[in-house]
């Protein structure tokens, strides 16, 4: 049986992932978008700021803001679970800039305000393909179970390089 | 009229989102708005080609269709969203202002239904679609 690999080995990997995948976007960095990574899992985070305000009399966040936010959560989740198993098996990232699914459509449901304090959202691709993919994507602040948004997009994939 | 365009201006210069992504609003009449968004390398979503990220038109589309409610005679001066569903019909293109126009067309007692068209400098091929319903505040007009 192989030995499996230093644990930093295997974090330096993951982390160059999300960090291509990331980085790369300056609308990511615009909005102050964070990702918790644990194994597969991952966390977006939109700190607070006062920035992304929309309302200032409640205060309540933006809708703009929030759907921005849903929208990068959703596209970064399904890029990154598409690239993983690739860059697990090869151990190292593709070569080449990554090419990042397009959105199609994106529908946001506004469940509650958004309050003056960070969110956080997770994503689930339900349907990828090769062509099309279908992500939910559920966004929460103080408690998991108490949604103040969440969101449906369809994206169309990168072309896959020919092999 | 120029006194509801001076308040409306004042009030959605008064949003600290829509002041970040650069948002001015261009016209406003019953129940239509006209807001732009001058093109800023910061809100870029594709580094490769440039083209702004769905975000930031998702949120000019948000703000300009607020405005379009809260614009409308049936309809109060304060609105929430409470769906948008936005369609992108091609990548807008880099170094041009992008234009969005809503148009309330119902308003019920306590909902507001409203579309909205994005463009950027070529107006006959839309850059993005958007419908949305959004919240009539009691005791309205």
């Amino acid at each position: 049986m192989k030995r499996p690999e230093p644990v930093h080995i295997i974090k330096q990997r993951r982390e160059g992932l999300l960090r291509a995948l990331v980085d790369a976007v300056p609308y990511i960095g615009f909005m102050g978008i964070e990702f918790d990574r644990r194994g597969d899992e991952l966390t977006a985070v939109l700190p607070y700021r006062d920035d992304l305000i929309g309302n200032p009399a409640l205060p309540a966040l933006h809708g703009g803001a929030t759907a921005g936010f849903l929208e990068v959560a959703a596209m970064i989740e399904l890029a990154w679970s598409t690239l993983w198993d690739g860059v697990e098996a090869e151990g190292s990232l593709p070569e080449g800039p990554l090419r990042l699914p397009k959105t199609i459509d994106f529908t946001v449901d506004y469940l509650r305000a958004g309050l003056p304090r960070d969110a956080y959202a997770r994503a689930r691709v339900n349907r990828s393909g090769r062509r099309y993919a279908s992500v939910h994507v559920e966004a929460w602040q103080d408690n998991r179970a108490r949604l103040f948004a969440q969101g449906t997009g369809h994206f169309l994939m990168p072309p896959i390089k020919a092999e | 009229m120029s006194d509801t365009i001076t308040i409306a201006r004042q009030f959605i210069e008064a949003l600290p989102h829509s002041r970040a992504l650069g948002m001015v609003l261009e016209s406003i009449g019953e129940g239509v708005a006209v807001m732009s968004m001058p093109y800023d390398a910061r809100l870029v979503g594709d580094p490769m080609t440039g083209v702004i990220h769905g975000g930031a038109v998702s949120a000019l589309m948000d703000t300009a269709s607020g405005t379009a409610v809260m614009s409308h005679p049936q309809a109060g001066f304060s609105t929430a969203t409470l769906d948008l569903r936005i369609d992108y019909m091609r990548p807008a293109t880099p170094g041009q202002t992008i234009r969005a126009r809503a148009e309330c067309h119902h308003v019920t007692r306590t909902v507001a239904f409203v579309r909205v068209v994005a463009t950027d400098d070529d107006e006959s091929r839309p850059v993005a679609t958007a419908t949305g319903a959004f919240t009539v505040e009691r005791g309205a007009k």
